[in-house]
């Protein structure tokens, strides 16, 4: 972490960046925020650990319309986002200095408690680039101990690799944290019955409380006025008036998306009721996959996406209903 | 002092169930939220903080205020239902049952709320106190005390026991009905208890945090303070904080087209939305430094203005858990006093 901050002041000293995109130390031992640094002193509140899940790429929406160039640390899989961005043209490449920061998995306090252990005052072993096997976690109830690997996010687990995307240089190596197979889950649901995909994904949406974080967090969200906020519509919706609407606004989400989502999992990390959107979204990929080729959004800004791009051997319409 | 044995826990919700519904923490798929219980469902008593709070139970997140239709050539409108049944919320802890008082201050005073009347007076409220307190917990910032919720019921787990006792009028006829299920029991095993929690309660990461410099006469300082454009940043601007916190009652009225009539209904506003308060003329917060502002100035000034001091944050700490960008109150309290201390 202390390279991270060295790098971040020598950048700002010499000029070649105007402020740091990064994130913050939090009051308890697992909150940190994503933050502007803007000057050399703030940098003592910089913090780099296993609980900066945070994709930093879409601040650079904003960062881009500043003054000067903003110094940005990307993990691995945020560079996808960053690319997809790019190529979208929410951000600019002269904008950014890009800090490819390496990964070993990220964590999140949600992983912790769902693990059993609650009142987390203290994490032993979050160490960003090299975390413990076990973390040691000091609570109000006792000493507690944890693998690393148990309180991982989901999409750590379908680790895309350890290759930055884009950068300007890389900090710190990366480490393999893929063990799972990232379409196992949608394979289990599409063997399942029509009756049983629905209740399957009524039980899970049934719990949404449309807080719109799920739309907020994703860098492929990118609209300056969403159409469910939009008042000259009926589709503007605060709450679901009915069940349908709640599935409405989730499965129009992850059609919106598609093509451009890159799987970041930052859908599924922020949502306060746990639903696994992620799996929308993986759903159509594995779809687009099978269609058009091999396709990871993200993996470039120049590539034409499997939908903005026309091919005479484009899949016909009518497949898509052969296959009901 | 009244006592029932865990195991017996099911025999006296369906007893509750035989002249009431019952709300109360039911697990989804791993999540913990209050709802109406059926027997077979998976009650959790055990999860110390919900994701919503319990404010569904009187403030639903969406209601129809009325219909409209068109019969036999003329324009029909019924009004939406006002609850007319006895309920019962269970497992309600004190912060919660705190954030119902706020509540109350805005709905049942004049111009009362209806609907919300009509479900406080067919409402019991049973408290659970806080058998294990966590990290994110400042309840007593606001003189809570999470031991004794003080509710029309309060219990307390202890070891195999639930420990029942009511304090108020309908709490006392809900355990009359209740009688056969419950024996009577004496305090001391309760006593114990509510010391150990007032005990963790010291020891919290926010014990000390106050609410010093807050209230209605800071609104000038507080209001123009350059910190807000610094506090604000990281905010995605999403409504989860507001949504599983037990005091925001900000809300909206909207009309849904059915295709064949307007169904008019209400629902949870947030002040986080780039519509919220938005009126013919546009909107008077058109940035997000302005709305995120506005969120802490109504919890711990404008609301306590307006009602002899109280602050309409009961620090039950949901927005420190759920916050997708580490943001909360707590860190605005505390970036304040920083500020002051300086």
């Amino acid at each position: 972490m202390q390279e991270l901050v060295k790098r971040a002041k020598e950048l700002l000293a010499d000029g070649t960046v105007t402020r740091v995109l990064g994130w913050k130390k939090g009051d308890l031992a697992y909150n940190p925020e994503p933050a502007f640094f803007e000057n050399e002193e703030a940098l003592s509140e910089f913090v780099y650990d296993s609980f900066c899940g945070a994709n930093l790429s879409k601040y650079m929406i904003e960062a881009s319309k500043k003054e000067g160039k903003t110094l940005v640390f990307l993990k691995p899989c945020d560079t996808y986002s960053f690319n997809q961005l790019l190529k979208e043209h929410r951000v600019l490449r002269e904008k950014a200095y890009i800090v490819g920061v390496g990964c070993a998995g990220k964590i999140s306090a949600e992983k912790m408690k769902e693990a059993g252990i609650s009142g987390i005052l203290e994490v032993e072993g979050a160490d960003a680039l090299n975390p413990s096997e076990t973390l040691k976690v000091k609570t109000l109830y006792g000493d507690k101990e944890v693998s690393y690997k148990d309180v991982m996010l989901e999409r750590c687990h379908v680790c895309k690799g350890k290759d930055h995307m884009i950068y300007d240089e890389i900090i710190g190596e990366s480490r393999d944290t893929l063990d799972g197979d990232r379409m196992e889950k949608v394979r289990e649901i599409e063997a399942m019955s029509p009756e049983e995909k629905f209740a399957f994904f009524q039980s899970e949406l049934s719990r949404c409380i449309r807080c719109n974080a799920c739309r907020n967090v994703c860098p492929a969200c990118s609209c300056r006025k969403c159409v469910f906020d939009s008042t000259k519509f009926d589709s503007a919706q605060k709450a679901n008036v009915d069940s349908f609407e709640e599935k409405m606004f989730h499965v129009i989400r992850a059609f919106h998306v598609a093509g451009r989502c890159t799987d970041c999992g930052e859908c599924s990390r922020v949502c306060p009721q746990n639903i696994p959107l992620h799996l929308f979204n993986r759903k159509l990929i594995s779809d687009m996959n099978e269609f058009y080729g091999e396709y990871q959004a993200g993996a470039d800004a120049e590539t034409k996406g499997p939908l903005t791009a026309f091919t005479q051997d484009d899949i016909e319409p009518s497949e898509a209903r052969e296959r009901g | 002092m009244k006592k029932i044995s865990k195991e017996n826990l099911t025999k006296l919700f369906a007893a509750i169930c035989e002249e009431a519904s019952l709300i109360l923490p039911l697990k989804n798929n791993g999540m913990t939220n209050f709802a109406l219980w059926s027997e077979g469902d998976e009650v959790d008593l055990d999860t110390l903080k919900t994701v919503k709070s319990a404010k569904d139970a009187f403030f639903p997140q969406s209601e129809t205020l009325y219909n409209c239709h068109r019969e036999d050539g003329k324009l029909k409108i019924s009004p939406g239902e006002r609850m007319d049944e006895n309920f019962v919320v269970f497992g309600v802890r004190a912060c919660d049952k705190r954030g119902f008082e706020v509540l109350d201050n805005v709905f049942l005073s004049d111009p009362v709320d209806s609907f919300y009347k009509a479900r406080r007076e067919h409402g019991t409220v049973v408290a659970l106190a806080c058998h294990a307190p966590e990290e994110t917990c400042f309840c007593s910032t606001f003189g809570i005390d999470s031991a004794e919720p003080g509710a029309d019921v309060d219990t307390w787990f202890v070891e195999g026991d639930l420990y029942w006792k009511a304090n108020t009028e309908k709490g006392e006829k809900l355990t009359a009905r209740l009688s056969d299920l419950l024996s009577d029991a004496d305090e001391k095993a309760v006593e114990e208890e509510k010391e150990n929690i007032r005990s963790i309660m010291k020891k919290l990461p926010y014990a000390g945090i106050t609410t010093e410099g807050w209230g209605g006469e800071a609104e000038k300082e507080k209001f123009d303070s350059p910190l807000w454009e610094e506090l604000y940043k990281p905010c995605l601007a999403c409504g989860t904080c507001t949504f599983v916190c037990p005091t925001c009652q900000c809300y909206d009225i909207k009309d849904y087209s059915t295709g064949e009539g307007v169904q008019r209904y209400r629902c949870w506003d947030s002040c986080m939305y780039s519509d919220f308060t938005m009126m013919a003329h546009g909107n008077n917060r058109t940035s997000q430094m302005q709305r995120y502002r506005q969120r802490f100035m109504h919890k711990l000034v404008y609301y306590p203005a307006n009602y002899g001091g109280m602050f309409s944050c009961v620090g039950c700490g949901r927005c420190v858990d759920k916050c997708p960008t580490g943001l909360n109150i707590v860190k605005v309290i505390k970036a304040f006093s920083k500020k002051e201390d300086k």
